[in-house]
């Protein structure tokens, strides 16, 4: 029987939910609702009686003191027939995860009442006002639901199909593709109807390996091998050879490149051999030392695609994937830190210029940020570092990074499954989620019988990987096991098939815990339920480990054991449905070559004027959506979980600044700390990917440097998001983009640890596809020796000295300033890596001496806005002379302003450890360039000596607030 | 019972805030246990054992249903007795975040009428801020009430919050009035000068600007900022300009107070 429980504040209380969704109408210029309610629903399937139902209600489901509710034995909801109401019922489809219902049957259970058998939710919207049909089917498919997870429920329905939970009890058909006698043309069809994203010489490939076999491959093991062999998990486009063409001045060079990842990327950390590099590249996050007793770890990851779908979930998920790849390292890193970068379209973009099937960037945008929010602050992991990046670019494929930082002890690093090891699998459930085209329906308490493809998207369980990590930190710590790694990408295939591959493995399919029955073996192999983890677990250390897990409700089962026959082999069972060669497997994908093109383009000199008031420019870039203050989304994630924040995203008198890096103490009795930021420049790619990254990279070490890191002790990850790399021009920049890695890494000796790279963002329209901004994300995290030395960027005391440190050039290509004006400009800014890192060491060395009181480095909208966020930041005044600032080329007012040239900084002194500070930057270029004042305005005096600029702190700092205010 | 001050801090499914704050005690020279809840119901680890018992904030069990809900019943349901002995004997408990939360829910704070009983029914609760955001901001806060948590703290502090359910309601007229009668209101919002706030400086819509309470007894706090966040100096969010430098945060004062009154008064 199921009772319909409806939830809903009592009148008197304001209703903050509804309030929200109103704007979300309002945003979408619809008028015509006044006002917006919003209902809990509760579908109790159960044999409990009316006073039980009612006990549940009152002490478990309401909230007394403000919500009222009612309570019925019907499943649909009852049609609503006035005139100035519309009711809208939506629930999740069946298969999504919901988690309220597992703990709603928990708290059931806890009240003593047993005879539950299950629980979904819906949530029920009350619009008041009289919006036409066509307007309600907007609001209903933009604000109030995502078709690919949930529906409207229909009031009034018929009672629910009953759905049959019989057991399938049929026997084990082994299903074998027909693969020997597959002409060639087949070998494309079977890869394309099987959505394996194979080509046509791995499919040969596979064929001939068969060939050789004299038998054809279960469906089992061709999906095997094409998710090890998917440009996901084998990265082939930069693992395989390119043919790669450059062109400058008429002249055409060729060079072939064997494993662009091997020849720039872990070249630079092998020529670097930084000897606090610990395990770097082959592991789930790269590691290195921390302190004499831990390692610290950190990982960046993209999941780009799913946030695309559905926002919420895309971001949820990945944010949860990236936090096991932590917890997968070593035998177990505990997450202390997370990050996110997103790149959205404007958000201002009207609806019609969207492309077919894409998301409003607004909604995205909101949608990702709240992913993000609920799996990091449920995590109880601080969200201390990010950036936002704005461009139309990005319409129909959103860019979605998450990072984890971990903690370690420093024997924790190594592992390896043992023959004869068991493998457990732990956390969630095994269900279809996450299986490409796989499509079912299991509606146990709705008319529901849609059938949909849960496989793309999926919604996370934030509190399940929570108690995944309690446990795993203590059985790490009990020495209970002696590796593990991830259920990612790929599921349990390249969990256990990772983690075997040296040495071989055996799975027994049928004892994975399933969500529901009827999961076919190759659906348990391949599927990628979220929140789960594989161990190997000696056998003597078994029951110890159960009884942690159990004692904390965390399931745990033995599916397999590590061998040592080099074969990856599974049963289903008592039948084998696997038997590969674990050598076939990881090394038998046929190298390819790509070709890639690149032509150098000349400089061409910029013509635009400068006027001589330059206040509005000022006021234009920081209102910019790349520049203004991100404050609103900042707030959104907890920040200071854990108690280890030092240096928070938001500093100054009124927490509102923008720090440069992020610090954090992760240890209680210890001074040392972590510095993590990041560096991303889009509109210098779009001029040239080389010295985007060679500027990325200095910007994220130039962020470290500025709040007290040390530039000797600093590693960086690299994300490429590119488009469709089997064209040449998106390959072409991809290597010149990878090159600049190289090259400005080993300048440095800033060493590459871990990395990620996310192609084929591309979207159709109008029979064009269109490519994202080829985007390299370089995140770095550096050790601090002591946290009481650490500097923010927030101006400190009138007639104090500000400084710059580091030339100006006339580089306002790519910058936010040309920007607002509608171009581009070709003069990027280039880094002098010699020059930069004696800039580097010198503040360093300043910082050390606690002689800086701020510093703040300069980056999008260049000295201005630097100079602009400190004051306001600080709430004081300054005063500069732009005559001051050091400058190559023809001098102009606004080419020193905002020329974004790289490893400035601008700094503020003490006057009386001016020549302290002056001793320190021997050998740097540095000038004062102006002070600190007490009035609350910013002027700076142009060439001419004359204002150009002349603005209220608080008059800046609203341009700065108010474009991201919603 | 031993010479130490002995303190519990409870988590379960979610909570996420238990080192800190276990730090937080321990530091303040208390003997910290971080124990499971399933070790409280197996009998392996017993209330009456400790002075201090420490709610820590996080999502317990997710915050489903609504924030604190499920193991607020689940202290109610199965471990009503044991809390009301421990009340009884005159012992401490601290609610931050998720805890306060759980304490309003399971009927501890603001108790009834006067008394806490642990079997009482909910008096009060804390929902969706009006905001209908989760926010992590700083807070000033006014000290009043009378709770053996906040003695000699000053007349103001300063803590961090972090939650998307903190809107402080008495269920009625009367029992807002009894807990300003009682002197049970111990943290309230306002201004950086001490005055009325309005958004964001009352961050949830908190009725009169309630961000912590205590029971009758003064020894149960429960409180919306989290003192444990600013329980050392550099967590101040602008440390970085402050000129008076030392060891600890306004948050450890709160702590502190605890310890020594079990020192005091227990052992």
């Amino acid at each position: 029987m199921i009772w319909r429980v409806e939830i809903k504040d009592k009148e008197s209380v304001f209703d903050a939910a509804g309030e929200s969704i109103l704007k979300d109408i309002e945003d979408l210029g619809i008028r015509s609702v006044e006002n917006v309610n919003v209902e809990q629903i509760f579908l109790i399937n159960s044999q409990a009686s009316a006073a039980q139902i009612q006990k549940i209600c009152k002490q478990l489901l309401v909230d007394p003191i403000v919500q009222d509710y009612t309570c019925s034995q019907k499943a649909a909801p009852t049609r609503v027939k006035s005139k100035n109401i519309k009711v809208i019922e939506i629930a999740y489809n069946p298969g999504v995860m919901d988690p309220v219902e597992e703990s709603t049957l928990k708290g059931i259970r806890d009240l003593g009442i047993a005879n539950v058998t299950s629980v979904r939710t819906a949530k029920k919207y009350l619009l008041h006002g009289k919006p036409t049909p066509k307007e309600l089917n907007i609001i209903v498919s933009r604000v109030l639901s995502n078709k690919l997870i949930q529906h409207v429920v229909q009031p009034d329905a018929k009672k629910a199909k009953k759905v049959s939970s019989s057991k399938k009890k049929e026997k084990v058909q082994v299903h074998l593709v027909e693969l020997l006698s597959a002409s060639d043309r087949e070998l494309i069809r079977l890869s394309g109807e099987g959505q394996l994203f194979l080509n046509f010489n791995e499919m040969k490939a596979i064929q001939k390996h068969f060939t050789k076999l004299g038998r054809n491959p279960t469906d089992c093991e061709l999906e095997t091998i094409a998710q090890t062999w998917s440009e996901h998990c084998n990265h082939k486009t930069f693992r395989g050879n390119i043919e790669y063409v450059t062109e400058e001045k008429g002249k055409t060079k060729t060079q072939h490149i064997k494993n662009l990842l091997k020849t720039t990327i872990v070249k630079a950390t092998e020529e670097i051999n930084a000897p606090w590099c610990v395990s770097v590249f082959h592991d789930n996050s790269g590691v290195i030392k921390f302190d004499n007793e831990d390692n610290i770890c950190f990982k960046v990851e993209t999941h780009n695609h799913p946030s695309a779908l559905e926002p919420f979930g895309g971001a949820n998920t990945g944010i949860g994937g990236v936090i096991r790849d932590a917890l997968g390292t070593g035998l177990g890193a505990k997450p202390i830190a997370n990050t996110d970068v997103f790149c959205f379209a404007p958000p201002h973009l009207s609806f019609k210029d969207l492309p077919e099937g894409t998301l409003h960037p607004k909604r995205v945008m909101k949608g990702v940020v709240n992913g993000v929010r609920d799996y990091g602050n449920k995590m109880g992991i601080p969200t201390v570092n990010g950036a936002i990046i704005f461009d139309k670019g990005f319409v129909g494929n959103p860019l979605v990074y998450c990072g984890t930082v971990g903690i370690m002890p420093k024997d924790k690093v190594k592992k390896k499954a043992n023959k004869g090891d068991l493998i457990v699998a732990l956390g969630g459930r095994t269900g279809r989620d996450g299986i490409h085209g796989a499509t079912f329906s299991s509606g146990e308490l709705t008319e529901e019988s849609e059938t949909v493809s849960s496989g793309a998207v999926q919604i996370g369980n934030p509190i399940q990987e929570k108690k995944v990590l309690d446990v795993i930190l203590q059985a790490r710590d009990a020495g209970l096991y002696t590796s593990i790694t991830d259920c990612g990408a790929g599921g349990f295939s390249s969990a256990a098939g990772e983690m075997g591959a040296e040495i071989g493995c055996r799975v027994y399919l049928e004892k994975t815990p399933v969500k529901y029955d009827g999961l076919s073996y190759e659906e348990i192999w391949i599927s990628e339920s979220q929140e789960r983890m594989v161990v190997s677990v000696p056998k003597k250390n078994l029951k110890k480990l159960l009884a942690i897990f159990e004692n904390e409700n965390v399931e745990a089962t033995v599916i397999g054991e590590f061998t040592s026959t080099k074969r990856l082999e599974l049963f289903y069972k008592d039948v084998q449905v696997c038997d590969l060669e674990m050598a076939f497997l990881h090394d038998g994908v046929p190298k390819i070559t790509k070709k890639a093109h690149w032509s150098v383009a000349k400089e061409k000199p910029l013509t635009l004027a400068c006027p001589k008031s330059l206040t509005d420019r000022l006021k234009s870039t920081l209102s910019h959506y790349n520049v203004c203050s991100k404050e609103n989304v900042i707030r959104r994630y907890d920040h200071e979980v854990q108690g280890s924040s030092v240096v928070k995203p938001l500093v100054g008198p009124s927490c509102d600044g923008p720090s440069d890096a992020s610090v954090i103490k992760p240890k209680f009795n210890s001074k040392k700390g972590v510095a993590i930021s990041n560096g991303i420049n889009i509109r210098f790619g779009m001029i040239d990917p080389y010295w985007m990254a060679a500027s990325c990279i200095d910007e994220a070490i130039r962020q470290i440097i500025s709040v007290g890191g040390k530039l000797n002790h600093i590693a960086i990850l690299d994300n490429f998001c590119w488009g469709n790399p089997d064209k040449p021009d998106r390959l072409g920049s991809l290597v010149r983009c990878a090159q600049g890695c190289y090259d400005t890494a080993v300048g440095f000796k800033t060493p590459f640890i871990s990395g990620k790279d996310s192609f084929y963002n591309e979207y159709a329209e109008k029979g064009r596809t269109h490519s994202i901004p080829g985007t390299i994300l370089i995140s770095a995290f550096g050790v601090v020796d002591d946290i009481k030395k650490c500097v923010t960027m927030d101006f400190k005391q009138e007639g104090n000295l500000i400084y710059v440190i580091g030339e100006t050039f006339d580089e306002l290509g790519g910058s936010v300033y040309l920007d607002v004006l509608g171009k581009l400009g070709s003069q990027v800014p280039k880094v002098d890596i010699k020059k930069a890192m004696k800039k580097f060491s010198a503040l360093e060395g300043a910082i050390a001496k606690k002689i800086v009181k701020s510093s703040h480095d300069c980056s999008e909208g260049g000295l201005a806005v630097a100079v602009a966020e400190m004051a306001f930041g600080g709430g004081l005044g300054a005063a500069v002379s732009l005559k001051k600032v050091p400058f190559i080329g023809k001098k102009r007012n606004d080419k020193i302003l905002f020329s974004e040239s790289n490893s400035r900084f601008i700094v503020e002194v003490e006057p009386a450890n001016q020549k302290k500070f002056e001793q320190a930057l021997k050998g740097v270029c540095f000038s004062v360039i102006g002070r600190v004042k007490p009035e609350k305005e910013l002027t700076v005096y142009g060439l001419d000596e004359k204002l150009c600029i002349k603005e209220s702190i608080q008059s800046l700092k609203e341009s700065w607030k108010q474009t991201l205010r919603w | 019972m031993a010479k130490n001050v002995k303190a519990i801090v409870l988590r379960t499914a979610g909570t996420n805030c238990d080192q800190e704050t276990a730090f937080a005690l321990k530091d303040s020279g208390a003997q910290v246990d971080v124990v499971h809840i399933g070790q409280v119901f197996s009998r392996e680890k017993k209330l009456k054992d400790y002075h201090i018992l420490a709610i820590p904030g996080g999502f317990s069990y997710g915050d489903d249903i609504a924030a604190g809900r499920i193991l607020a019943n689940e202290l109610r349901l199965k471990l009503g007795k044991d809390l009301k002995k421990f009340i009884d004997d005159g012992k401490l408990i601290i609610g931050i975040c998720n805890g306060f939360q759980i304490l309003v829910k399971a009927g501890l704070l603001p108790g009834v009428n006067g008394k806490t009983k642990s079997s009482s029914v909910q008096q009060a609760t804390l929902m969706t801020n009006d905001s209908a955001k989760f926010e992590d901001r700083w807070t000033h806060l006014k000290v009043s009430g009378d709770c053996i948590w906040t003695k000699d703290i000053g007349t103001m502090v300063y803590f961090p919050v972090a939650h998307g359910e903190g809107k402080f309601i008495c269920k009625n007229k009367n029992i807002a009035k009894s807990i300003v009668d009682n002197r049970q209101i111990v943290f309230r919002y306002c201004t950086q000068d001490g005055n009325d706030p309005v958004y964001p400086e009352n961050p949830n819509g908190s009725k009169d600007h309630i961000a912590g309470i205590t029971d009758t007894t003064g020894r149960i706090l429960g409180l919306m900022p989290h003192p444990e966040r600013h329980y050392s100096f550099t967590q101040h969010p602008f440390w970085t300009r402050l000129s008076k430098k030392g060891r600890y945060g306004d948050g450890a004062k709160v702590f502190q107070n605890g310890v020594n009154y079990v020192k005091e008064n227990l052992l």
